[in-house]
C-alpha cells in the first residue's frame, strides 16, 4: 500500500516538486531521494507544492529539515506552497513558519525566487 | 457507569502499515464522535508513536508485533500501544527547546514533542512483563 506520489517539474527559476497523498515514515525516503538528486544536479531552488498532500508526519517534516542548511549554504532555498489547513497546522505546531516561507500559491513561490536572483 | 469499549489491532512493525494504523484509529475516533480536527490530532499522535516503535524499539525489523488498543469510556479515548522491543527512558528524551531547535535547524525528537502537544496525556512505561507501553489520552471535551 503506498498512497503517495510526487512529480518533479524543472521550471524557471526553480524546480517544483508536487506531493500527493500521505507523507509519513514510509513514503518520506522517496522525497528524500528526489531532493538528493536535485542537489547532485546542482539545483538548489526548490518549491514544494502541497496542494494534493493529505497528510504529513514528522518524518516528512524531517526531510525538509535535513536538507535546508546545505541548500541555503549553496544559495538556494526550499519554499512551500498551497498547504491545506490540515497540513499547515502540523507545520505551525513545529514552528515551520519561522523557518520556511509558506506561500498560498506556487506562482508566488516561484516569483519569490525570481526576486532573489 | 458506562461499559468500557475496546477496539484492538495487532499489526507487523512495518512503516508500510502506518496508513492502516492511522485509518484504524481515525475510524474509531470518528465513530465515537470526535470532530475532524481532533481525529487528525489523534491520528498523527498514533503515527508518531508507532513510527518510534518501528524505528527505535524494533530497529526497523519488520516482523515484530505492535499491539494497539483503543479504549472508550464516558469522558475519554485512551490509546495503548505495546511493543516488545528495546525500551527507553522517557526522562532521557529531552523535549526540544523550540528556540534552540529553530536556531540550529535540528532534526529529531519531533515525534514525542508532537505527541505531547496533540494529546491531553502521554505516558510511557516498561511493564513488569518487559513490554513497553505508550498510553495516550484525549478527552471528549477539550479540557484546555
Amino acid at each position: 500500500m503506498n498512497n503517495f506520489s510526487l512529480k518533479r517539474d524543472d521550471r524557471e527559476p526553480a524546480t517544483v516538486i508536487s506531493l500527493k497523498g500521505y507523507l509519513d515514515a514510509h513514503t518520506a525516503p522517496e522525497l528524500e531521494e528526489t531532493i538528493k538528486s536535485l542537489l547532485d544536479e546542482g539545483k538548489v531552488k526548490i518549491v514544494i507544492n502541497l496542494n494534493e498532500l493529505d497528510y504529513i508526519s514528522s518524518a516528512g517534516l524531517g526531510v525538509f529539515m535535513g536538507f535546508i542548511e546545505e541548500i541555503r549554504d549553496k544559495g538556494g532555498d526550499i519554499k512551500l506552497a498551497e498547504a491545506s489547513d490540515k497540513v499547515y497546522r502540523v507545520f505551525d505546531l513545529l514552528g515551520f513558519p519561522m523557518l520556511y516561507e509558506i506561500l498560498s500559491k506556487e506562482e508566488e513561490a516561484l516569483k519569490r525566487f525570481s526576486e532573489m536572483s | 457507569m458506562n461499559k468500557i469499549t475496546d477496539y484492538k489491532l495487532k499489526i507487523p512493525s512495518k512503516t508500510d502499515n502506518l496508513e492502516l494504523i492511522r485509518n484504524f484509529v481515525a475510524g474509531v475516533a470518528r465513530k465515537v464522535g470526535f470532530k475532524e480536527d481532533d481525529v487528525s490530532k489523534i491520528e498523527l499522535a498514533v503515527d508518531e508513536a508507532c513510527t518510534n516503535v518501528i524505528e527505535h524499539a524494533y530497529k526497523n525489523e519488520k516482523d515484530k508485533d505492535i499491539d494497539l488498543a483503543v479504549k472508550i469510556d464516558f469522558n475519554k479515548l485512551t490509546i495503548v500501544i505495546t511493543d516488545r522491543g528495546k525500551s527507553f527512558d522517557m526522562k532521557d528524551i529531552k523535549m526540544p527547546e523550540m528556540e534552540k531547535y529553530l536556531a540550529e535547524l535540528r532534526v529529531g525528537g519531533l515525534g514525542i514533542y508532537l505527541m505531547k502537544t496533540l494529546m491531553d496525556e502521554v505516558d510511557y512505561v516498561v511493564r513488569p512483563d518487559g513490554k513497553n507501553e505508550v498510553r495516550m489520552v484525549k478527552f471528549f471535551l477539550d479540557q484546555s
